[in-house]
C-alpha cells in the first residue's frame, strides 16, 4: 500500500451533502410490494366514487365540506370528495404504515445495527427517515388527488368551478386550489408521520408502532367530536384537517388552514425531538 | 499510530441488576488476528456492541484505532468493517441492492465507484453469481457471506467479525479462513469472536477469553495457552497400564479413555513417559505431548458446565 493510499485509508473524508441515503430510503419504500398495494388502495377510492356517482344520483357524503353534490358539475370535485373520505382512515393508515416501519422495521430485521455501524449518525438517520416519511405523505396524498382529477375530468369534464360559497372561478384557478388543498393535507399527514417516527423508536415491532399511530389519530378524531373537551380541540392533530375545504370559499378563509399549519409544525418539531431524545442514547440490542 | 487497534479500559455494562460485562480491559494490537472466545452469554456480543457504539457502556472507555468511542464514531467506524450477531438484510431486496443501500448510507464513499466496490465485495465472498437473487432466497451460508462482503465494501483498518463461520459449510469455512489470512496479510487488524475453537486456533495470533462478563485470559496465543500445564497422552490398547505407569512417574490429573491415557507433565520430560511405557511392555500406538489443545484451555478457563453463563 502506498503512502498516499495509506493516508486515504486512515483519514476517510466525509463527502458533502448527498441525497444517496434518502434516495435509497425512497427506493426501499416505493419498491416494496406492500406499499405499492397500499397506494393502489388509495387510488381506488376516487375511481370508485367517480364511477358510483356516474351511475347513480349524487348524495351527501359524510361530514365536512360537501363536495359530492358538486361532482357532476365539475370533475375536480372527485379529488376533493376522495380526500375527504380518505383522511379519516386510509391516508393516516398509509402514513402510519411507513412511519411505524421507519425505525422499528429496521430494528426488527436487525438492519438497524448495520446502518449504525456504517456509520450513520443517529440524528442523520432520523432526519433521513423523516424526510422519506414526509415525501411518502405527499406522494400518497397526490395519488388520491391526481387519480381523482383524472377520473373526474374523464367522466364529468372540467370547466369553470363553482366554489362552496357560490361564486365561480376558472378551471386553472380551480386546479390550483385543488393542488393547494392537497399540499396542506400532505403537510398535516407528514406531522402525523413525525408522531409515527417517535413511536417507531420505542419498539422493535413495526406493527405495534403502526397501530399506535392509528390509535393516536383516531383518538384525536374522537376527542374532536366530544364538545365537552372543546378547550382541547385546537391542540388536536386532526382538528384542522378538514379546513382544506376553506380553500374553496371566496374569499379564501385562511384562519383554519393557518392554525392547522401551526399545529402540524408544532407536532412535527415536538415529536421529532422526542424521537431524537429517545433514540440518540438508546442501546441497540436488536 | 499507537499499538492498539482496540483498547478498552474498565469497560462495564449493566442491564438492570445484571452485569453483562464487568471491568473489561481489552487490548487488540494493530495487525493482530485476535480470537475473542467465551461461552454463550459470557458478554462477547455486548462487548462488541459497545466497541461499535451500539450500546452505551455503564462505565469505562473504548478506543477504536486510537480514537475515543462513541465520540468519534462518525469518522472511525467507516474504517471498521463489522459483522455483528449474524447477517441482517432487507429480505425483499437482492444481495446487491442490500449492499448498495449500505454503501449509500456511508458518507465517506464515492457514489461513482459504488457499483464496482459492491461487485468486488460480492466476488470476494463468492456471491457474485447470486447478486440479483432476493436475500430471502439465500441460504444461511449465503447470508453469512453477504454479511462478510458488507464488511468489505471499502478499505478497512479493522474488521470485527462476530461468528463469521456460523452456518457455513466446510468449504465456506476454509474460504473465510483464507480470506481473514489475506486481509491480515494486507495489514487489517481482525477481531474474531467464535465458538469454533479449531478455527480460532488456526487463524489467530492473539486470544482473549471471556467468562461471566470478565476477561479471564488475554495475550498472544502462546501466552494464553501457557495458563494450563503441558500434557502427555499415550495411545494404547491398555490405557490402565499406561495410567499406572504415569502415576508412578509422578504425572498428575491422570485420565483414561477407551484407547488412551493422559496426564499433566508437571515438569517431567515427555520422553521419559514413552520410555517407561515401552519398558513396561505397553504397546504404544501413538504419543503426543506439549501445549494442550485450545479446547482444553477454554474448558480450563471457563469451566466444564453445559449451562450458559447467567
Amino acid at each position: 500500500m502506498s503512502a498516499v493510499e495509506a493516508e486515504a485509508v486512515s483519514q476517510p473524508q466525509v463527502r458533502g451533502v448527498s441525497t444517496r441515503f434518502l434516495r435509497s430510503e425512497l427506493h426501499l419504500i416505493f419498491r416494496r410490494r406492500r406499499n405499492q398495494a397500499g397506494l393502489l388502495v388509495l387510488a381506488s377510492v376516487p375511481v370508485l366514487i367517480s364511477i358510483a356517482v356516474k351511475v347513480s344520483s349524487p348524495g351527501r357524503g359524510g361530514d365536512g365540506p360537501d363536495f359530492f353534490s358538486s361532482i357532476t358539475e365539475n370533475g375536480l370535485f372527485v379529488a376533493l370528495a376522495s380526500l375527504t373520505l380518505e383522511l379519516g382512515l386510509f391516508l393516516p393508515l398509509a402514513v402510519a404504515a411507513i412511519a411505524g416501519d421507519a425505525v422499528a422495521g429496521e430494528a426488527n430485521i436487525g438492519t438497524l445495527r448495520y446502518l449504525l455501524t456504517v456509520p450513520v449518525q443517529r440524528s442523520r438517520l432520523l432526519a433521513v427517515k423523516y424526510a422519506a416519511i414526509a415525501i411518502f405523505a405527499l406522494v400518497a396524498t397526490l395519488v388520491v388527488t391526481v387519480t381523482g382529477i383524472i377520473m373526474g375530468l374523464a367522466l364529468f369534464g372540467g370547466g369553470d368551478m363553482t366554489l362552496l360559497s357560490g361564486s365561480q372561478v376558472g378551471f386553472g384557478d380551480g386546479l390550483l386550489r385543488v393542488l393547494g388543498a392537497s399540499l396542506y393535507l400532505a403537510f398535516c399527514f407528514a406531522s402525523l408521520g413525525a408522531v409515527g417516527l417517535f413511536l417507531s423508536t420505542l419498539t422493535e415491532q413495526p406493527i405495534a408502532a403502526m397501530i399506535a399511530v392509528l390509535i393516536f389519530s383516531t383518538a384525536s378524531f374522537i376527542l374532536d367530536s366530544i364538545p365537552q373537551v372543546g378547550w382541547l380541540h385546537p391542540f388536536l392533530i386532526t382538528h384542522n384537517w378538514l379546513a382544506f375545504g376553506d380553500v374553496f370559499r371566496s374569499p379564501v378563509s385562511w384562519q383554519g388552514i393557518e392554525h392547522g399549519c401551526y399545529v402540524a409544525a408544532a407536532y412535527t418539531v415536538v415529536f421529532w425531538l422526542a424521537g431524537w431524545a429517545r433514540f440518540a442514547a438508546k442501546d441497540v440490542t436488536s | 499510530m499507537n499499538g492498539a487497534a482496540v483498547a478498552t479500559s474498565g469497560l462495564t455494562k449493566k442491564f438492570g441488576a445484571q452485569v453483562a460485562v464487568d471491568g473489561l480491559d481489552l487490548l487488540v494490537p494493530t495487525g493482530s488476528v485476535y480470537g475473542f472466545l467465551g461461552p454463550n452469554g459470557s458478554g462477547k456480543t455486548t462487548t462488541i456492541r459497545m466497541l461499535l457504539g451500539l450500546v452505551t457502556p455503564t462505565a469505562g472507555t473504548v478506543e477504536l484505532l486510537g480514537r475515543a468511542m462513541p465520540q468519534h464514531s462518525g469518522t472511525v467506524l467507516s474504517r471498521v468493517g463489522a459483522l455483528v450477531e449474524g447477517p441482517a438484510f432487507h429480505p425483499y431486496l437482492s444481495g446487491r441492492d442490500n449492499l448498495l443501500r449500505l454503501d449509500a448510507a456511508d458518507r465517506t464513499t464515492d457514489a461513482r465507484t459504488s457499483r464496482r466496490r459492491v461487485d468486488e465485495a460480492l466476488e470476494r465472498v463468492g456471491l457474485l453469481a447470486a447478486a440479483t437473487k432476493r436475500f430471502r432466497a439465500y441460504s444461511l451460508g449465503m447470508r453469512q457471506r453477504l454479511a462478510i462482503s458488507g464488511a468489505l465494501l471499502r478499505d478497512r483498518d479493522l474488521l470485527v467479525l462476530d461468528e463469521p463461520t456460523n452456518g457455513l459449510d466446510p468449504q465456506g469455512t476454509r474460504e473465510v479462513r483464507s480470506l481473514v489470512a489475506s486481509l491480515a496479510q494486507e495489514g487489517t487488524t481482525v477481531l474474531i469472536s467464535s465458538h469454533l475453537l479449531s478455527e480460532v486456533e488456526q487463524m489467530c495470533s492473539h486470544l482473549g477469553v471471556m467468562h461471566l462478563g470478565r476477561l479471564v485470559a488475554q495475550g498472544t496465543s502462546g501466552e494464553v495457552r501457557a495458563v494450563t500445564e503441558p500434557e502427555a497422552t499415550v495411545e494404547t490398547d491398555t490405557p490402565e497400564v499406561a495410567a499406572r505407569i504415569m502415576q508412578e512417574l509422578g504425572l498428575s490429573d491422570i485420565r483414561t479413555g477407551p484407547r488412551s491415557a493422559s496426564g499433566r507433565l508437571d515438569g517431567i520430560a515427555p520422553e521419559k513417559v514413552v520410555a517407561a511405557c515401552v519398558h513396561a511392555g505397553v504397546a504404544v500406538v501413538g504419543f503426543t505431548s506439549g501445549a494442550p489443545s485450545l479446547e482444553d484451555v477454554f474448558v480450563a478457563l471457563t469451566g466444564e458446565g453445559f449451562d450458559v453463563s447467567g
